[in-house]
Formats: C-alpha cells, structure tokens, sequence
C-alpha cells in the first residue's frame, strides 16, 4: 500500500473511532442536564400525571444505556428518530437545516478564505510598513467585535434609511436598504438566497478574516527566514514571485489548519449570528431543543457537528502531508 | 387655529385608514381642545365609514416561536402556535375585545337555571379546509380528546369539569359535575379549536374552519396560509395571503419592522419603546391586558408559613417603581390578586397596596425571624426584567429592614428544577378570560398550578359558590370578597400587570386593542388589513 494511502487510511478509522467517543460523550453531557424533557415540554404547566404519561410515551423511564445502544443503532441505519417534542422526523428537518448551514458557510468561506489568503501575502509583502499595519488593524478590529454586536452594527448600517443605504440607492438605482431577516426557503431561487443572505456573510467574513489572515502571514513571513528565500531574492525575482512560488507551497500546511479550523467554525458556530438574523440553520435548531430536553434531536445534531469538526481537521491534515514533499516520499 | 384644523383633519385621516384606536384618538383629539363627548362622536361617525380593503399578504414578525412547536391545539404553550392556531383555526366561541362572547361555530348557547347543563347550537354549513362541514359529532369528539390525558392538552383543566357530553342534530349539549356560569368562557379557549372528528387521527394536520388555510409549516422559521375561500364569515379574514415570520431575536424583529419586512411585531421591549415612537411610519401599541409578573411564596414552608412574614414582603416592594422601571411605564400596579379592570366583574374598590417601609417593619418584627438571608430566586427568562425587579425589591426590602437575598437561577431547567420547587421565586402569568378561571387554575387548594401552595376553605366555598351563581351582583361581591382573601393570606405578591406591547406599520388597517391576548388577542392577521 502506498504510504500517503496508509495514512490517510489510519486517520479514517481514527475519526471514526473519535466520533464514537464523542456520540457517548454527547449522549452523557445531554443525560447530566438538569430536568428531563417531559419536564421541559409541560414548563410551567407540569402535573406529575402528565409528566408520568409523557414520560411513558416517549420511553424515558427506559434506562439510559439501553437508549443509548437503541440510538446508536439507529443512526448507523440512518434512522435517527423522531423529535420527542413536535414528532417530526429528525433526519428530514436535520437535511434542510443542515443544508441551509453549508450554504451560509460555503458564502461565507468563497469569500473570506481568498481573500484572507490574499491580504495575508500583501501583509508577508509589506511587512511592517504601513499596508502591513492597515491590514492588520482593520482585520483585529472586526474580530474583536463580538459577532453579535457586528451584527447589530451592519443592521444598523445597511437596513436603516441612513447616508449609506441613500448613497447605495443612489448608486444601485434601488432603495439601497438591505433585508434585516435572513430566512431562506425551499423554492428561492439561488440568487435569491444569497441576497437573503448577504448581512449574515458580511459579519461572518468580518469574524474569520484576521485568523486565517494573521496565520497566512506569519507563515510566510517564517518561511521567508529561509536560505533558498534568499536565493530566490539573489537570483533577481521579485518579491511577489517570490512569495507566491517558493514561500507560499511550503507555508500551505499551517495555513491550511486554520482556514480548516475557521470552517468548522462557521458551521458549528455561528448559532449567535444565526439568531440574530433570524436564519433558519442548525444551530438554532439545536438551541430550542436543548431547551426543550429533545434529546434524540440533540445527539442527532451534536453528532453532525462533531463529524464535520472531525472531518475537517482529518481533510487538514491530509492536506498538510500531500502539500510536504517529505512526508509525500518519506525515506 | 388653522393648524389645530390640519392635525384633527389628520387624525380623522388615520382613523379612516384604520390606523388609530378610539382611545387614541379621544387622547390626542381632546389635547387639541376637541371636548371629549364631541370626540367620541366623531370618532364613531368616522370608524364607521373606514372600509376593510381586500387583497395583499400580512406578515407578522414574533418571538416566541420555536423549531419543537406542532400544529397540534392541544400542546400550543407559547404565542407562535398561539398565533398560528388562531389563523386556521375556529373555536365554538371567542371573546371579543370588549369581553362579550364572539359567536364563531357556535350560533347561540343556552343554560339551564343552574348553569349544569349548557347547549351549543353549531351555526349551519361551516366548511372546514378539506370541503367537509362542521357538525356537531366533531364538536363532541373535539372536547372529548382534550379531556383524555394522553393528549396532554393544556385545557385538561378546563374539559374535565364536564361529565357528559352529547351530539344531537346541530345542538351540542354538555353536562357538567358542577355549575359553572363561565362555560362560554371557558370555550372560547384558544386549545378547543373544533377539528374534523376531533382530529383525533391527526391531531396535528393544521386542517379546521378558520379563516385561513395552511400552506407552509415550518416550525421555528414561518408559517405561511392561504384564504380559505369558503371561509363562513366574510367581515374578517382580508388579505389573501398571511405570513408569520419566528424572529425572536428584539433588534432583528423591531429591525424588519422598521424596514418593512413584516407589517406587525409582537413583544416590542418597553426600554426601546420611546425611540420607536419617533420612527415614521410605524406606530406602538400598548394594551393593558390580564398577563402579570409576580412573586411567588410557598404558604406551607418556613419562613412563608408565617403571614406576618408575607404581609411584611407584600409591604416591602415598590410597585410604582417596579411599573416605572421594568414595564417603562406600560403597565399598572398590582394588588396581591390576580385580577384588574381587565375582567368582568372587577371590584375597583379594593384599596391598593404601596410601599410601606415602616409596615413592612412591623410585620417583619412581629414574624419573629430570626435574621437569617431570605432567599428570592430569579432568572433572566422568568419574565422580561425579572433580575432587575428581583434587584429592586431586594434594594427597597433591605431599607425596610429585611434581609431579603437575590440568588440568580439559569433560564436552563427554571420551570422545572426552581418554579413549584423553591419556595421563593418570580414567575409570570398570562391571564385567563374569566375571574372563575384565574382562580381555579392556581388559587382553589386542590389546582394542579397551585404554584403558592395556598390553601384556604373559605376561599375555596365562594369560588365554588360564584362559579354556579347567576346573579351578577351576587357573584361580584363573592369575587371582592375572594380578592380580600388572596391579597392578604396569600402568598402571591403581584407587583405588576403589564401591557402588551406591539408594533405595527401605519399601511395596516384596522387595529383595535384587544385586552384578550397579544396581537388582538391572536386574530391582528386576520381581522387587520393593508390600508
């Protein structure tokens, strides 16, 4: 077996035994929460009769490790149940939800992890000169901002009738006003969704940029250090060539965990962007029923975001050792 | 002059859309120097001949709304289902704004003397969704479903009070295990909508003889509907198309209210409520209502089993303060009973209790505690501004001497794990539509939502003596008398009666202050239309 096969292999099957560690983490986080679902779902309106009989309904005086392996498998069959709560089938409103995330993290990534990228070689370019420090600046700033407040901060700017949204009408010909909820429904057309979508990508670009952008540089900047750098520099390229053909490819490993980290991140994540624009994804999802004790939704759901976490940084560390030469032909 | 002449010429203007409520108009009509008696006039003569347009899509933005809910009546428990219920939904009656009975599927009911045995005549050929007519089977077997536990209807309290029921031709006829003079009442609670064979096959498959039709449900997301063309009433139900969007996030909601994305939001938060009135074009209403936020003392544990003890808290909270600080003004006191103007056969003469550092004192000394922190537990999702009240009453409680103690809960497992368990705690309540049901479901000894653990004899003889009492005199005195009870043995301390607060855009037409629920009491998309 080739080398590079092997190991990509080896991870594989270390995922998946991670990702069964974690289902009987998520199973035991969601037991140790304080009060059940019966209870969750009656609130204030709980009798012990009728919790006794929702509890019987839903099978909760069953023993935890018997719903545990009932569970388990279930979801290696691809039946993942149905919510305690509303009786819908998980798997159906889990593939919507699901698919509206990758969507607003596929935006969201087309456009801050090039751009990112791209900032970050002119940062390594301009180091320490005033492009360096702009860049710099504005990308720390938006990510200090809490998501929340960023998100504020567009509404306010791009939805209100304010100088800016005159200014865009003026340019645009339209009112320049900007839709503050974000909800995306079956039938929309695909330009429809990403205009529906633009406020929430726009503070998600703000949030990841300066992490994927500060790590390209310093990369860079680290491989720069190099002897054949200098090589390069002597043998008359200039510095853009430089940077982009000889820094750049040695560079990728490093850069590529974090623009895989910032992935994960903007689907397990980005719950409070979510709420705030009231977009119909994942993690709102999984909020109301943690909420509401729908513990079979909320395994389902913990589950899906552990597979994508692992599955990145697997697909990073992929990455890292095709981009190495010396891992690719180890001696 | 001529400029008094313009603004009353506007306001009339905004009353023939629709856009303003009498009282709104009495307020800034009278500020204009218009005597009241010729304002009131004058406002009849031109509601009159505002005329409901047709056509358009209504979208209502609100919190409240989550991925869990189900189109099931039965298990609606917060105001997005309510909304949503209240849309493709008909009961056998409603309440109307001024808090007569709104004959929907029911045409005309009757009682026996002693109020144990009610008929409910079905109004003829009412359609449901699916092209099938209303009967009174399907009446039957409606009430019959929420009195079965399995369905875990939140209106089991209010079918199990009736022993026998009955489908004869178009005529429904209950009989109950003891009087009850509120039947009607307690029909046009908003779980009993009437569904095709009780909708006991599909419970929640959305299908009834409302006004609208079930296009989308997305739960936690929108929920779209469609004229039900068949629809028996034609004064209500205008648009053709109704949204409800689930934005429960405040800025995002009072945001696309503002931008126009949806025509009304629900739940405006008071602290906003200021800047929100100088935005063209949308305006803010503030409806005094049933709903109230409280304190509540189990009677039964120490230091609570002591009324002095009680008596010294009840004296120790600042109400006015409270209705300043929490409800931004939007409110009212309260009086340690869970009744105001809102109801029929409200007493307003029940002298109303203030702060009173040196009673509070007196009582506090005479309860004999021995100085030990008194705990009042709270959480952010208690009520809106339930860790500053908390905070408040604890700041005018230590003046008076008491050694009252803050201990902030987390919203997480708070209706499950603090409310009815600890014996010292805020909560809140919605309200009911009668006195009689306010009562039974947590002040009677034996109530399931006996949150206070209050249990008082007398109490409990005139409650069962006014539910079966026809004399409307009679019973107000029993009501008062109850109020007397409650607001000086109970373990209720009710600072406050908050307004709900809504905003809506100035092209709806059609508003009229509900004192019922939110939203016109549930009915704004259906009864409004785009002016």
């Amino acid at each position: 077996m080739h080398p590079v096969l092997k190991l990509v292999v080896q991870r594989l099957a270390l995922g998946l035994i991670l990702l069964l560690a974690c289902s009987a983490v998520i199973f035991l986080g969601v037991e140790a929460l304080p009060g059940d679902t019966a209870q969750a779902i009656l609130g204030q309106s709980a009798t012990p009769q009728a919790l006794a009989n929702l509890r019987e309904k839903m099978g909760l005086d069953q023993p935890p490790l018997t719903r545990y392996f009932q569970w388990l498998g279930g979801v290696l069959t691809g039946d993942l149940g149905t919510a305690l709560t509303n009786g819908a089938d998980i798997a159906t409103s889990i593939g919507q939800r699901l698919g509206n995330t990758l969507f607003l993290a596929a935006c969201a990534a087309a456009i801050s992890v090039p751009l990112a990228i791209i900032l970050g070689l002119i940062a390594a370019r301009h180091a320490g000169k005033w492009q360096d420090k702009l860049i710099s600046g504005i990308t720390l700033t938006t990510i200090s901002l809490p998501e929340f407040v960023a998100g504020y901060f567009v509404i306010f700017l791009l939805t209100q009738d304010n100088w800016l949204t005159q200014g865009i009408g003026w340019l645009t010909g339209g009112s320049g006003r900007l839709l503050p909820v974000a909800m995306v429904f079956p039938g929309m057309g695909f330009w429809e969704r990403v205009n529906a979508i633009i406020l929430p990508v726009i503070v998600l670009v703000l949030v990841v940029l300066a992490h994927m952008m500060r790590m390209t540089r310093a990369a860079i900047l680290n491989v720069m250090q190099s002897a054949y750098i200098e090589t390069a520099e002597l043998k008359g390229l200039s510095p853009m060539t430089v940077i982009w053909r000889h820094a750049f490819p040695n560079a990728i490993a490093p850069v590529v965990s974090v623009v895989m980290l910032n992935l994960a991140y903007l689907v397990v994540g980005v719950v409070v962007v979510e709420v705030v624009f009231g977009y119909n994804a994942l993690g709102q999802y999984l909020v109301d029923h943690v909420t509401k004790r729908d513990l079979p939704v909320v395994q389902a759901v913990g589950l899906i975001f552990a597979a994508v976490y692992i599955g990145l940084n697997m697909l990073a560390d992929v990455i890292g050792i095709l981009a190495n030469p010396r891992l690719r032909h180890p001696k | 002059m001529n400029d008094k002449h313009n603004q009353l010429d506007w306001l009339i203007s905004r009353v023939r859309k629709g856009a303003m409520s009498r009282r709104e108009f009495l307020g800034r009509s009278t500020a204009l120097g218009v005597s009241a008696g010729l304002a009131g006039a004058l406002f009849g003569k031109v509601a009159l001949a505002q005329e409901a347009k047709k056509g358009g899509t209504i979208k209502v933005g609100m919190q409240g709304g989550e991925s869990t809910n189900s189109l099931d009546p039965a298990l609606a428990a917060s105001e997005v289902p309510f909304q949503v219920n209240m849309t493709w939904g008909e009961m056998l009656v409603d309440v109307h704004p001024d808090g007569t009975i709104d004959y929907r599927i029911a045409e005309e009911i009757s009682s026996s003397p002693d109020a144990m045995e009610w008929k409910f005549k079905i109004r003829k050929g009412v359609e449901y969704h699916d092209g099938s007519t209303v009967t009174a089977e399907d009446v039957v077997a409606t009430l019959k479903r929420h009195t079965d536990e399995k369905s875990q209807s939140g209106a089991l309290g209010i079918v199990q009070g009736i022993a026998d029921m009955k489908a004869e031709g178009d005529m429904v006829t209950l009989k109950l295990s003891s009087a009850s003079a509120d039947l009607p009442y307690l029909m046009a609670d908003y779980h009993l909508i009437i569904q095709p064979g009780g909708g006991v096959d599909a419970p929640a498959a959305g299908i009834g003889a409302g006004p609208y039709k079930v296009v989308v449900n997305e739960p936690g997301v929108r929920h779209t509907f469609q004229k039900h063309a068949n629809y028996f009433d034609s004064s209500i139900g205008h648009a053709d198309e109704v949204e409800i969007l689930v934005i429960n996030d405040n800025t995002a909601r009072t945001a696309a209210l503002q931008s126009g994305q949806v025509h009304m939001i629900n739940r405006v938060d008071p602290k906003i409520v200021e800047l929100l009135k100088g935005v063209p074009g949308v305006s803010i209403k503030a409806v005094a209502g049933r709903g109230h936020y409280v304190f509540i003392m189990h009677c039964d544990k120490a230091p609570f089993d002591n009324n002095d003890m009680r008596m010294a808290l009840k004296y120790a909270i600042n109400r006015q303060e409270m209705v300043d600080k929490i409800l931004g003004g939007l409110g009212s006191r309260g009086n340690d009973f869970p009744i105001n103007a809102a109801y029929p056969l409200f007493d307003d003469t029940i002298e109303q209790r203030d702060y009173d550092a040196a009673k509070a004192k007196e009582y506090y000394d005479k309860a004999g505690h021995d100085g030990s922190p008194i705990i009042l537990r709270t959480a952010p999702g208690a009520f809106p501004g339930a860790v500053d009240a908390a905070n408040l009453f604890a700041a005018s409680a230590n003046a008076a001497g008491i050694p009252l103690q803050v201990k902030l809960e987390p919203d997480d497992g708070y209706w499950s794990n603090v409310w009815n368990v600890e014996p010292f705690c805020a909560s809140y309540w919605g309200g009911r539509p009668v006195q009689d049901q306010m009562y039974s479901t947590a002040y009677l000894s034996t109530a399931d939502w006996n949150d206070t653990k209050f249990k008082n004899a007398k109490f409990d003889e005139l409650l069962l003596a006014a539910r079966g009492e026809l004399d409307a005199e009679k019973r107000k005195g029993e009501y008062s008398e109850m109020a007397h009870i409650l607001r000086d043995e109970g373990g209720l301390i009710l600072p406050m009666f908050n307004d709900f607060v809504s905003g809506v855009s100035d092209t709806i037409g059609g508003w009229v202050d509900d004192p019922n629920g939110e939203l016109m009491n549930g009915r704004s998309q259906v009864k409004c239309w785009l002016a």
